[in-house]
């Protein structure tokens, strides 16, 4: 396979993600780095669970959260889930301009999410005065849910350069693993998140 | 160089095999809606018992992100053994450390 | 874009140091990254071999004032975070990098980009922590960082320490996943799991091993890089924090870890008594099987470190019963080792000499093992000289004979020479009789009560002759390594080339040049079963059958981005640890990260496609 196949295709194969050595590879080490971020979130949830109570007479989870904004956030960012998958439908049907659109949908949700988040934790320090120094459970919260928002953030600019790098030249067999493991590392953000709202927020609730 | 829209190797039953595939996704969704839903309602209510809505708070996430991983993700489809055993053994690796930081911390 | 540097295929007859070190600043060929792993972990070998000097001067006689007691502590936290991270793991990552995609047929590794990455994110992480010996003092909280005395020292030695091993960790991360992709997905046709040689299984199990317990030390070292830079309180015990949860992420990443090390060299063994027995090694599959069993239970273990802490009987039992367990995956390693040797022709050179001196070196290692893992007598053990004994035994006795066997067995594929055998063996008793010396004297001023990292010692205790011993064997050891070090150099300047297969050996790497074209083989092998040269020996034909006609072979294009990002990331950290100081260092942090940042732009918008040698450029070459 030369660069003119791999670049400008005359046809592309089913699935145009794996169809190259360095597609298969780039998937397989996706999937690995994630093998790998299980164990790093892990860390972060068992530091923020073992600390979670120490509050040092600071404001506890019950008094801080609200249920209304981490509802709205978590259905934002499983939408922008669902909206991903949409772009890797379109892309095993080879339509392009639809998959760009769905990703463009996925980047927005994200950004709104990004947004909801910073409001949050601006919320937190303006009116309860909690911050990351306040406290170990201050520390383990915006260590852990900023963590998360930082792969939020990482998620979005990739995307963004992904999606204009190549919105002139369609898809082909060199940026269509690009946009696969784009996919996979946005779902698997959104894995992390269901904990984050169980043992951050619902736990925290509970007490 | 955008005409890669029409082409000969994507044949009917591909296309056909892709919207199944995405009909399923959007099920496997509303049902992590759903189960989202749920578990906000359980803490919100508050009806529950402390230890049991803990307990099922878990299963719920525990399901939403399996669909997460076996739909969205497709790792129930050939070729996915090995990103399986990764997140698996990854995930084994993850229960210990916070198991390690949760329970063993001070006994 | 000039960004991207085409290797050229046309051999450079004499070249001028300047574009010899373009050429490794750009490079993204694994032979030639395994010689930069190699030559930055001998450097830091070296010094922390100088470290472990200064600590057995300052221990040679009662209440000795070579040293001070800040700088002691500063020489022992450096002596093992040096050989650690920046020694034993840079060399076997260099020799897993150079051997592994030879022994599987590959013509380079998955992500030859990130495998650049990784090394110069090593170098220069290497680099940046040894930066503190000359701005205010190195790390001296030990190396292993305990809270809260990590998190109240003094000084900036503690932050050299995070940044330095943030960087390098996250370049071993990269490593491991890219050695696991390249195994699963670019082994020749007809190289089977079954058939790989176990050098290579043992480096894809190693890799899992990278990519499940760095996390944990990357988490731990944020934290403590927040607390100590960011005012965070995860360690501060007046504002609730808790110092034992450092100990967990320290130890969940620091025992897989010492697998990390110990596994790539009992592979390194197994070729090496399989080669010098003229046999096929003893229970190849158990052998996979026991590597497995070594790496699942070593992730449940973390704890036996901690028995003193005070985590309760039932932890601690369960903790000592499954590191007991390990025993067991490891003795039958040892067994079918002799079993190799058994009936086999036996070939005692210097490769095969570390092979058999390191039995009984880590045997004995293996055995005080068992011994700490026993609570009760844990505790008299525990922070004495015998565990110092114990486990210097198992990296030096395993991790660091077995890397000077892997070198002097793979020497001539790597660097194109056949080491001096005289010098072989002289390094190699040397370095034997004063290991042994050093440490094995130890166990009992352990169990006599000598603490370890302790400064001075009393006269008159029963503890001078010991350590004199053990300050004897030290430079005897010292000299091991300087013979190697002239041996390497003498061989390099007058040895001769090496033939392709100097030992007669058994797997592919020994198909190849001596030191590999950087497409390796012009076609691709075909493996026909375990120990597959051997296998063409026997059959008569003495070379590997090839898998396809000569065609283009596609290649990676060099980068100088990896070494960019590297510094990038260099700078910021420089940025992180003076920040707390003076604002101005913002400047550096954020500058640093943004050249980091953008290097990864151009990395992500430019098009990598490699190039191609063609088939007539590959025909003109002279076998
Ligand atoms: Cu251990």
């Amino acid at each position: 396979m030369n660069h003119d196949q791999l670049l400008n295709p005359k046809s592309l194969p089913h699935s145009p993600e794996k169809a190259t050595l360095e597609g298969k590879n780039k998937f397989l080490g996706l999937w690995f780095f994630l093998g790998g971020e299980t164990v790093l979130f892990a860390s972060l949830f068992g530091t923020f669970i073992a600390l979670r109570n120490s509050t040092a007479g600071g404001p506890s989870s019950e008094e801080l959260f609200g249920l209304e904004l981490v509802f709205i956030m978590t259905v934002l960012l499983l939408t922008s889930s669902l909206t991903s998958v949409y772009a890797m439908y379109h892309m095993r049907n080879h339509d392009f301009k639809k998959m760009q659109l769905w990703l463009g949908i996925t980047g927005l949700l994200g950004l709104s999410f990004l947004g909801l988040e910073i409001y949050e934790f601006t919320h937190y320090i303006t009116e309860y005065g909690f911050t990351f120094r306040s406290s170990a459970f201050g520390s383990a919260f915006y260590t852990l849910v900023g963590f998360h928002g930082g792969h939020v953030t990482f998620g979005i600019a990739w995307l963004i350069v992904i999606m204009i790098r190549n919105a002139r030249r369609g898809l082909n067999l060199y940026n269509a693993p690009k946009f696969n493991t784009f996919s996979l590392y946005w779902h698997y953000i959104d894995v992390v998140w269901v904990f984050v709202f169980t043992v951050v927020y619902l736990m925290g609730k509970v007490g | 160089m955008t005409e890669n829209t029409n082409t000969n190797q994507l044949t009917d039953y591909h296309k056909q095999k892709n919207k199944e595939e995405m009909k399923r996704n959007v099920i496997s969704f509303a049902l992590m809606i759903v189960s989202t839903i749920i578990a906000f309602a359980i803490v919100a209510s508050g009806v529950m018992d402390r230890i049991f809505a803990v307990f099922l708070l878990f299963i719920l996430a525990t399901v939403q992100v399996a669909f997460q991983f076996f739909y969205f993700m497709h790792m129930k489809e050939k070729g996915h053994a090995l990103p399986a055993v990764m997140i698996i053994g990854g995930t084994w690796a993850a229960f210990l450390t916070v198991f390690g930081l949760v329970a063993a911390v001070w006994w | 874009m000039s960004i991207a540097v085409s290797e050229s295929s046309v051999k450079a007859q004499k070249r001028s140091i300047g574009a010899v070190l373009w050429d490794y600043l750009t490079t993204v060929d694994h032979l030639k990254i395994a010689h930069l792993y190699i030559f930055g972990g001998a450097f830091f070998f070296i010094l922390g071999g100088i470290e472990a000097l200064i600590i057995r001067i300052q221990l040679l006689v009662p209440e000795n004032d070579f040293v001070t007691a800040g700088f002691y502590n500063e020489v022992i936290t450096m002596h093992g975070t040096t050989m650690i991270f920046l020694a034993a793991m840079p060399i076997l990552l260099g020799l897993m990098n150079a051997i592994m995609p030879l022994q599987i047929g590959a013509r380079d590794v998955a992500f030859p980009f990130l495998n650049a990455l990784g090394v110069w994110l090593f170098i220069l992480g290497g680099l940046l922590l040894n930066l503190s010996w000359f701005f205010g003092g190195a790390p001296d909280a030990g190396w292993t960082a305990y809270a809260p005395l990590s998190t109240t020292s003094p000084g900036h030695g503690v932050d050299y320490y995070v940044m330095g091993l943030q960087l390098a960790g996250a370049g071993t991360l990269m490593s491991g996943i890219n050695f696991l992709v390249t195994i699963i997905n670019m082994r020749a046709p007809g190289m089977t799991y079954m058939r790989m040689p176990l050098f290579t299984w043992t480096t894809f199990i190693t890799s899992i091993l990278i990519l499940f317990a760095f996390p944990a030390l990357t988490v731990g070292l944020f934290l403590l890089q927040f607390d100590r830079m960011f005012g965070a309180a995860f360690f501060d015990v007046a504002l609730g924090g808790n110092t034992i949860i450092w100990q967990h992420l320290f130890w969940i990443f620091g025992h897989p870890e010492v697998y990390i090390l110990i596994l790539p060299v009992f592979g390194a063994f197994s070729e090496i008594f399989s080669t010098f027995s003229k046999k096929r090694i003893f229970g190849y599959t158990s052998m996979i099987f026991a590597t497995m069993l070594i790496a699942f239970l070593g992730f449940m273990v973390w704890a036996h470190h901690m028995f003193t802490v005070g985590m309760g009987p039932i932890a601690n039992t369960i903790f000592s019963v499954a590191t007991m367990a390990i025993a067991v995956p490891t003795g039958i390693k040892i067994f079918n080792w002799l079993a190799t040797m058994w009936g086999g022709s036996v070939k005692l050179n210097s490769a095969m000499m570390w092979a058999i001196g390191f039995i009984p070196s880590f045997t004995i290692g293996g055995m005080t093992g068992i011994m700490v893992a026993t609570v009760a007598a844990d505790y008299q053990y525990h922070d004495t000289y015998f565990v110092i004994a114990h486990f210097h035994y198992t990296i030096v006795g395993g991790t660091v004979m077995g890397i000077f066997a892997g070198l002097t067995y793979w020497w001539p594929k790597i660097f194109g020479r056949v080491l001096n055998e005289t010098l072989g063996q002289i390094t190699f008793w040397t370095f034997f009789i004063g290991f042994h010396m050093t440490f094995f004297i130890q166990h009992f001023l352990g169990l006599m009560g000598m603490p370890r990292r302790y400064w001075v010692f009393l006269e008159d205790q029963g503890l001078d002759t010991g350590n004199l011993i053990s300050s004897i064997g030290a430079f005897l050891m010292a000299v091991g390594v300087i013979v190697f070090i002239i041996n390497a150099i003498y061989v390099w300047l007058k040895g001769e080339k090496a033939a392709n297969d100097p030992w007669d050996g058994r797997t592919l790497e020994w198909t190849t040049a001596s030191p590999p074209e950087h497409y390796n083989w012009k076609q691709t092998p075909l493996i026909r079963g375990l120990d597959c040269l051997w296998l063409e020996k026997t059959e008569g034909n003495g070379k590997m059958i090839p898998a396809h006609p000569l065609k283009d072979i596609h290649m990676p294009n060099g980068s100088i981005l990896p070494f960019i990002m590297s510094v990038g990331f260099f700078i910021a950290g420089l940025g992180f640890i003076y920040q707390t100081d003076n604002k101005l260092w913002y400047i550096a942090l954020f500058g640093g990260m943004a050249i980091s940042l953008l290097a990864m732009l151009v990395r992500s918008v430019q098009d990598d496609l490699g190039h191609y040698i063609t088939k007539e450029e590959l025909k003109g070459e002279a076998e």
